[in-house]
């Protein structure tokens, strides 16, 4: 693997930088250490929206403008904003990504924040989460997290509640855009096509001259310990059952995240591009006819959160039938552990995905960066090593400290049905 | 800085097998990766009456057990070395894809061989297989999106033309497919011919083409019909609008199109630059401007045109708040007004050009990337050196180009309005 390298500026700017010349395109990230989690109640949903508003221009790069000037050259670009940062990036041919590192140093100081725009895209980030509330797992979700989560901010969606959507001011965002978008808030990331000693020159001529400001605090409250069982019910117009099992877990830089990555890889597949028929809770839901699918999710966060099972109930199967199957397969972890063999698949499977990740300089500079958030760098660079050394008394000491139903939420999404869909037609105008 | 070498006739190797079988192979030694893809005449419209959904739970059945391998085997042999295969079908083709580290190379072609020739469509993994599509069906009904875009397919087109139906069949017409169906399908309209394998990663070009001919080489039907054409499309001539109830959601599906271009017809490529500054490029083009960035309307709002083996959508979808679908269609239709009475300015003429031109290191960036433009030179009969030659017919285009596009799919009072949502119109 290409070396990675970490500089940081007088003005408290991180940067990493790994060269890789396997195609002409390079990705430049500018991550600020700024989520949903550092969100007060009243302003939930202000990371995200500002997120928004960056799109809308500065005077050197006015709104409408941005935008064409990266198609133009070629260049795919977007933003996210998670529970724990706020990451905006330009991928492009590597003789233009120039562009990027201008326009990312010129927004980190200049964006407007017109009064008028940000009352336009109030309504567009309403109708983004009207979106999501199409779907009965968004409702789901949100009661799942908002009750494993009761002080700390991860208890929120990202996009925020609706009632903080219709309030939040133009202030409210551009104060918030003020404290924490400046450079000692801020990490660096490019990958691809270009020489190291060049690119660092550049980005200290672009934003070496931007100064940090005073220290920078986040809003942030530790979660309580739970003390047993919680669970919450969600009835939403529909045909299909869910269920939502999430259990509370360390965050990125505790030592048993790996093994909690590796349990999951046994329990509901590796992810990526691999599929999950093997795994043990497919072969318990799927394979025995109760469920159509299941799926784990384990996210790399900065505070302690959550690692969540969801299974697409099939027609006729109870939601008691999956809790009995789930609790069931849990305990056979937690008594008597995994067998070499799937530890050995599942560390294959891990190193294929990081060959597959590779391929494309964007992902793989997505994952520094949030990897130099969570914990640094080089827990992306050290991946595969990290994992390839849990054995399979870590894997049964995970489950059996982090799987009990004292640490978890269980969620239940029952469909209601709703009247027969109406189809009405109006030929001719 | 390196420079990109695109890949032409000098340096993809292209090999048709003696059964019939077209194998592309390109080297990438960037990833220990190899990926693979290709299509085979086995789609949905290869079987009448349409929407049965026998073609597509065919395919999808293919890998749930063979002579050789029960379904947990054929599984495991993938995901013990973190290989993937996925095998689907559409209206035209059967497509599929893979990826593996590049030492298992032979191991996916010999998995893929096996799914293709060897199928036993056992009756429990298949009826399970049945239960996980019936469930997503039933899910689909509460989909804004999916509803939408069926009622207008079922608008556009009739109901003796293919794209009319889903081509995963019906909560009807699903449950009447027999174990006897599907092996007769199969024996039928799986083979060699018109078969095409794209291999590109770390693999050299010969070694994969090896692989492949050792593997397929001795696969022959010779039961195989050719392809069946598509029967003809009327046009469009008046507005038509369908609203579908679906109770309880926060926000409609809109959807407003036409049927548009071929991959092959003469004015695709100008119809697609058309499409770009109509709705794609920059923040969704036109569209995008208007609906998103000016009214505030929708979070999505943007025009795609599919462009395959036949007259595939040309439309626009967007998402709204059900109380302003009125007003959001009438800004997509005073744009597409806009796209239809005069030519594109001489800038967005330029800017797409230039974003044409410049996103081809970026597409081809991933053994993905590589693969699937491989795979659309060999199925629209391109030319291997197409990606030397596109840019200067892109370059080409004109103003007037892309108004005689827009101006032969999209009328202003001839095209479907699709709406799903909370309230009917």
């Amino acid at each position: 693997m290409p070396a990675i390298t970490r500089h940081q500026l007088p003005n408290g700017l991180s940067i990493i930088l790994k060269e890789q010349h396997s195609a002409p395109v390079v990705s430049w990230w500018m991550l600020y250490r700024i989520g949903s989690r550092n969100e007060r109640t009243g302003q939930t949903g202000l990371s995200h929206w500002v997120e928004h508003m960056m799109f809308k221009g500065t005077p050197q790069f006015p709104g409408g403008v941005l935008d064409k000037m990266i198609s133009r050259e070629g260049g795919s670009w977007n933003a996210q904003t998670s529970m724990d940062y706020t990451a905006y990036y330009e991928t492009m041919p590597a003789d233009r990504i120039d562009l990027g590192l201008r326009l990312e140093a010129d927004r980190m100081v200049n964006a407007i924040f017109d009064p008028e725009e940000v009352e336009s895209e109030r309504t567009v980030i309403i109708s983004e989460r009207e979106g999501s509330e199409n779907s009965p797992m968004f409702w789901l979700d949100e009661e799942v997290r908002a009750s494993m989560f009761r002080v700390h901010g991860y208890h929120h969606e990202i996009i925020g509640d609706m009632a903080d959507l219709h309030t939040i001011t133009r202030d409210d965002l551009y104060n918030h855009y003020r404290q924490f978008y400046r450079p000692n808030n801020a990490v660096a990331v490019a990958v691809g096509d270009f020489d190291t000693v060049s690119m660092l020159r550049r980005i200290e001529e672009l934003y070496g001259g931007i100064p940090a400001g005073d220290p920078v605090t986040h809003f942030n409250r530790p979660e309580p310990e739970q003390f047993g069982e919680r669970r919450v019910t969600v009835e939403r117009p529909g045909a299909t059952a869910f269920l939502e099992m999430a259990y509370r877990v360390p965050p990125a830089k505790h030592p048993d995240w790996f093994a909690m990555a590796m349990l999951n890889a046994i329990l509901t597949g590796a992810g990526g591009a691999i599929d999950n028929k093997t795994s043990r809770l497919y072969r318990a839901i799927v394979e025995s006819g109760l469920g159509v699918d299941v799926d784990g999710g384990l996210t790399p966060s900065i505070d302690p959160y959550l690692y969540d099972l969801i299974v697409t109930l099939r027609e006729g199967t109870t939601h008691e039938q999956i809790e009995s199957v789930l609790d069931e397969q849990l305990e056979q972890v937690a008594v008597a552990g995994v067998t070499t063999h799937e530890l050995e698949r599942a560390r294959k499977q891990a190193r294929a995905i990081f060959a597959y990740s590779t391929e494309r300089v964007t992902g793989q500079a997505s994952w520094l960066t949030i990897a130099e958030t969570v914990a640094d760098y080089t827990w992306f660079e050290n991946y595969i090593e990290r994992l390839s050394a849990v054995t399979a008394e870590d894997v049964q000491r995970a489950a059996q400290t982090y799987l009990r139903p004292q640490n978890r939420t269980v969620g239940w999404l029952i469909p209601t049905g709703g009247d027969d869909v109406e189809y009405d037609e109006d030929d001719a105008e | 800085m390196t420079t990109l070498s695109l890949p032409g006739a000098h340096n993809i190797t292209r090999v048709e097998l003696e059964n019939g079988i077209t194998v592309l192979a390109y080297e990438n030694f960037a990833a220990q990766s190899v990926v693979i893809c290709g299509s085979l005449e086995a789609g949905a419209l290869h079987y009448t009456p349409y929407g049965t959904g026998i073609p597509s739970l065919t395919a999808s059945a293919l890998m749930r057990g063979t002579q050789s391998r029960d379904f947990g085997t054929f599984h495991a042999a993938l995901e013990d070395i973190g290989a993937d295969l996925n095998i689907s079908a559409g209206v035209h083709n059967v497509n599929f894809n893979g990826k593996a580290l590049a030492e298992d190379l032979p191991i996916l072609i010999d998995l893929l061989n096996d799914a293709f020739r060897y199928p036993t469509f056992p009756a429990e993994p298949v009826e399970r297989l049945r239960g996980e599509i019936l469930t997503m069906l039933q899910y689909r009904q509460y989909d804004t999106g999916y509803r939408a875009n069926r009622a207008f397919r079922e608008q556009t087109y009739p109901a003796q033309h293919p794209y009319h139906h889903t081509t995963r069949g019906t909560l009807e017409s699903l449950p009447q497919v027999t174990l006897d169906d599907l092996r007769a399908f199969h024996r039928t309209h799986y083979g060699p011919r018109g078969m095409v394998l794209v291999i590109v990663g770390a693999v050299a070009a010969a070694q994969a083409v090896e692989i492949a001919r050792a593997t397929l080489g001795d696969w022959q039907n010779p039961a195989q019909p050719t392809a069946p054409t598509l029967p003809p499309l009327a046009t469009i001539r008046e507005v038509r609008r369908v609203d579908t109830l679906v109770p309880g959601k926060s926000q409609s599906d809109l959807l407003i199109g036409v049927p548009g271009p071929a991959r092959h017809d003469a004015d695709y490529r100008a119809a697609t630059l058309a499409n770009s500054v109509f709705g794609q490029f920059g923040m969704m083009g036109r569209i995008g401007e208007v609906v998103r960035e000016q009214m505030g309307l929708a979070y999505y709002a943007y025009s795609s045109l599919e462009g395959g083996q036949g007259p595939g959508a040309w439309s626009v979808n967007a998402g709204v708040n059900p109380q302003n679908v009125e007003r959001a269609i009438e800004a997509i239709r005073a744009e597409i007004a806009r796209l239809f009475a005069e030519p594109v300015t001489e800038e967005e003429l330029a800017d797409n050009q230039a974003y044409f031109t410049g996103i081809l290191p970026l597409q081809l960036e991933s053994n993905e990337g590589l693969a699937g433009t491989l795979l659309n030179i060999e199925t629209y009969d391109l030319g291997l050196d197409y990606l030397l030659t596109v840019r200067d017919h892109i370059r080409a285009l004109t103003r007037e180009d892309l108004l005689a596009a827009a101006r032969h799919y999209w009328k202003p009072d001839a095209l479907v309005i699709s709406v799903a949502g909370p309230q009917s119109g």
